[in-house]
């Protein structure tokens, strides 16, 4: 009996010591970052997410990698392309077309498959090839548009892939940062398992699984999705880049597109992070000690001018002098409470396309007005410009506001600025009709936002007179030689330091040519916990969550 | 009954055709480009004329009409073209999650509704009637943004009692009626049950008025019947056009509200529309409205039979 007593209370010693030293290890167990997104649905997570660059930054560069990516390890300097699955690149010397990407060895998916020059011309055809079985249409519009010249990709060997471009194209190894490597294994096993009346009803059915049970290589796995409400992604800790493997153990993604939904859930210890909290809350969150990140986006709020036949943007000195006429720190510093950056133009200085333009935009008033009694206008005879803009939308900042303040402020050097104020989504595909279409309801400007993080997004698509309606977004129907000739050495010169000094030639030129009213650039605000530690935040449309903490 | 209960079925099919017919101009009629959710803008003609064919969307609009129609008919409303997940799918979860935020609101602005309108029309014209006629006009009146949000500034910002946002903790992928899931739905039930609460208020209010001046209750009182038994008439008396009035509320809830949903990040149908117009997501919206407005006509057949039931003179009519 004796025994008994002294052997069921040594096991209860021995089970309340080993739970008293399990006891710290439970409750610190798991470190858990929940992200407040702008997003009304979570982005697509199949590889190729919707909803621009938010969709990038949380679905794609989370749990995937490109060829190439972004470093976004510094708040001073400007990102740049980096290797990513691949690690060096090189175009053909006899044939400028076809480029060869030598990868990443020792890279796995998350489903444990090997990461492959297979991959690489899986993922490619994905969005390429319209008879490849995993092609998928819904991926396309996202992807193909964002490397426009790559034609198809061939396996040299294991580790080596070789892609051909239409023509030659030096930036593509920048394109390749938005084609994402899915997990062709992972695809295949749904793919087999899927039902459906044919193989595209099968490829679409596995598509769909695929998007439930994503698999990348990147630094976080899918842990749990429910669509629209939220994703919970886990750290993969055998991250094939050391360096980048998260510090936090669960990332869980909340969409919450109304700001002040998002500042409550934040201020109530709901989210640790929110994504553009509202302007007006900042100094309460300040206050009460939520740190703020803000930092220059490659983003620019602009107005794109008409340089159709009889447009009034049509004189330089009336472009130049609205570029002097706005006061943009007072913009910054009042209306918009701090978060923008003055434009200067589509890069600003530092980043290695701005060039070294003649003309500095700045607020000059005197100046200005030189400008446009230069050009025949004055007090009494007001030059009267219309501008197309939207109330709302992605990326737009505060739009009418914005426009108020500028026709305020160009009032007071003989514009008389009308504003066509229409909803978002049709200013936005009234874009690509072009100002001469019926659809700019007699504009001479439109004003939509627009990214600036490859030399097509940023300035080709606008400069170059072959990408003028209904080949791309040259509204104003500008037709320069000199900016032709500029893209087309650009896009030739396949040195990077030669290449990114001919994107700077092309930009300087376009400031001097005051080829748009540059107004301001978006600073990707955010609010967090003050918990939170490690946390960069580049000037960049992305973030790397990887080295982020959180304090107990 | 069997005969009208027929009738009113029949009477429903043309709705729900003029229905669907309306949902789906009108999503195509308005300005902009259905594919601009995948569709990048700077995307060559060839990409958007090559989507254009595989969503569909080049082909005239009344054959596109048809061929959603037949679809619909056989439960295919087709798939978003944001996300690529089945409309039906998509609508139907969250419609579950408003039929949930309805039903919390519905027994918060019901209940309140009925006990205010009741008390306010036995005590009419006295100090409670003033105290619950302003309560119900303000609760048709206040702005629901604006209430959503001062609920949230005072119990979760400042008391730290309710979560902000969102429909369920962590970890959960489905609803449950447990506390931990409830928490959620309290500050959104409440901001969502004040319309219905102060238009069942004031209609049970003018209702019970009206009966009690009717010489009838006079005479039930001159029978010696007591109070109680008088308040039993005057609920039946009352209760076919209250119960109308109150399925036309369950109706609008049913909708979703994008501004209540919105401000709460409650995943359901109001949420869902938002998402589908910022995303112009040409099916999911047309999914999501026809799925909406056929709620609202079965609903209204509900009221309208469950109205026959209780008062046959609505049936002769």
């Amino acid at each position: 009996m004796f025994m008994k007593k002294t052997t069921r209370a040594a096991l209860i010693a021995a089970l309340a010591l080993t739970t008293a030293a399990a006891w710290p290890r439970v409750v610190s167990a798991q470190t858990v970052l929940r992200i407040g997104m702008t997003a009304a649905d979570i982005p697509r997570t199949l590889g190729q997410p919707d909803q621009g660059f938010e969709g990038n930054r949380f679905t794609g560069l989370t749990m995937y990698d490109a060829l190439t990516g972004w470093d976004l390890s510094s708040a001073d300097k400007a990102s740049v392309v980096i290797p990513g699955l691949a690690t060096e690149w090189k175009v053909d010397d006899a044939d400028k077309t076809k480029w060869v990407f030598k990868l990443r060895p020792g890279v796995t998916f998350h489903d444990g498959s090997p990461f492959n020059a297979d991959a690489v011309v899986w993922n490619v055809e994905k969005v390429l090839k319209q008879d490849a079985p995993q092609f998928d249409a819904s991926q396309v519009g996202v992807t193909a548009s964002r490397m426009p010249t790559l034609a198809s990709a061939k396996k040299i060997d294991d580790m080596t892939v070789e892609l051909t471009t239409k023509e030659p194209d030096s930036f593509l190894p920048i394109n390749l940062t938005n084609l994402f490597m899915a997990s062709p294994a992972k695809w295949q096993a749904f793919y087999d398992k899927a039902e459906g009346a044919d193989a595209k009803a099968k490829s679409q059915a596995a598509w769909t699984a695929f998007a439930k049970d994503a698999s990348g290589t990147g630094p976080w796995k899918m842990a749990s999705f429910t669509p629209r409400e939220r994703l919970e992604l886990v750290k993969n800790a055998a991250y094939w880049n050391k360096d980048r493997v998260p510090k936090i153990d669960k990332m869980v993604l909340l969409p919450m597109p109304e700001a002040n939904a998002r500042t409550a859930a934040l201020l109530s210890g709901q989210v640790d992070w929110v994504e553009a909290p509202a302007p007006d809350a900042l100094p309460e969150l300040k206050q009460r000690g939520f740190k703020l990140y803000a930092n220059e986006q490659p983003h620019v709020w602009p107005w794109q001018f008409s340089r159709i036949e009889g447009s009034p943007w049509n004189d330089i000195r009336v472009r130049k002098a609205a570029n002097l006429c706005i006061d943009r720190e007072g913009l910054r510093d009042g209306l918009l409470a701090g978060l923008m950056v003055p434009a200067t133009g589509t890069f600003e200085p530092g980043h290695p396309w701005r060039g070294k333009p003649s003309f500095q935009i700045k607020y000059d008033k005197a100046a200005a007005q030189k400008l446009m009694q230069e050009a025949g206008y004055g007090p009494n005879k007001k030059l009267t410009v219309k501008t197309q803009t939207s109330a709302s939308g992605s990326g737009q900042m505060q739009p009418l506001a914005m426009n108020e303040y500028l026709q305020q402020a160009l009032a007071e050097c003989y514009f008389d600025v009308k504003l066509d104020v229409i909803e978002w989504n049709t200013l936005f595909t009234n874009w690509r009709r072009g100002a001469k279409d019926p659809s700019a309801n007699g504009s001479n400007a439109t004003n939509v936002t627009y990214a600036a993080m490859d030399p097509f997004f940023a300035l080709v698509r606008f400069l170059q007179s072959g990408m003028a309606p209904p080949v791309s977004n040259n509204w104003g129907l500008i037709n320069e030689p000199k900016f032709d000739e500029l893209v087309k050495k650009a896009r030739q010169t396949f040195d990077p330091a030669a290449r990114d000094a001919a994107l700077a030639e092309l930009h300087a030129a376009s400031v001097d040519d005051a080829a748009f009213l540059y107004v301001a650039h978006d600073v990707g605000p955010r609010a967090m916990s003050p918990k939170l530690t490690g946390v960069v935040q580049p000037k960049s449309w992305f973030i790397d969550f990887s080295p982020v903490s959180i304090a107990k | 009954m069997l005969a009208y209960i027929a009738r009113r079925i029949v009477y429903v099919v043309p709705i729900i055709i003029s229905v669907a017919l309306v949902c789906f101009l009108l999503v195509h009629i308005t300005p902009g480009d259905p594919l601009v959710a995948v569709l990048p803008a700077d995307a060559s003609q060839e990409l958007a004329a090559q989507l254009r064919a595989a969503y569909g969307f080049d082909r005239p609009l009344p054959v596109q009409f048809g061929l959603w129609l037949l679809r619909a008919l056989h439960g295919d409303l087709g798939n978003s073209i944001a996300t690529g997940r089945p409309v039906l799918a998509e609508v139907m979860r969250a419609v579950g999650n408003t039929v949930t935020l309805a039903i919390a609101a519905a027994v918060i602005g019901f209940t309140m509704g009925i006990l205010l309108g009741l008390i306010a029309g036995y005590f009419r014209e006295t100090w409670i009637d003033k105290l619950a006629t302003s309560f119900a006009i303000a609760g048709v009146s206040v702005p629901h943004y604006w209430l959503g949000m001062l609920l949230v500034i005072i119990f979760s910002v400042q008391l730290n009692w309710l979560p902000a946002v969102g429909a369920g903790p962590s970890g959960s992928n489905s609803w449950a009626w447990d506390w931990a899931h409830l928490k959620y739905l309290v500050l959104p039930a409440i901001t969502t049950s004040v319309i219905p609460m102060g238009i069942v208020t004031r209609t049970v209010r003018a209702l019970t008025g009206d009966i009690l001046s009717q010489d009838f209750v006079e005479a039930l009182r001159a029978k010696g019947l007591r109070e109680t038994g008088v308040f039993r008439h005057v609920i039946k008396n009352a209760a076919p056009t209250a119960l109308a009035v109150m399925g036309l509320q369950l109706g609008y809830m049913l909708g979703g509200s994008i501004l209540i949903e919105t401000v709460f990040s409650w995943p359901g149908s109001g949420f869902l529309l938002n998402s589908a117009i910022f995303q112009r997501d040409l099916p999911l919206l047309q999914g999501t409205i026809l799925i909406l407005a056929l709620f609202f006509v079965f609903l209204n057949l509900l009221v309208d039979i469950a109205q026959a039931a209780i008062d046959p003179r609505i049936k002769r009519g």
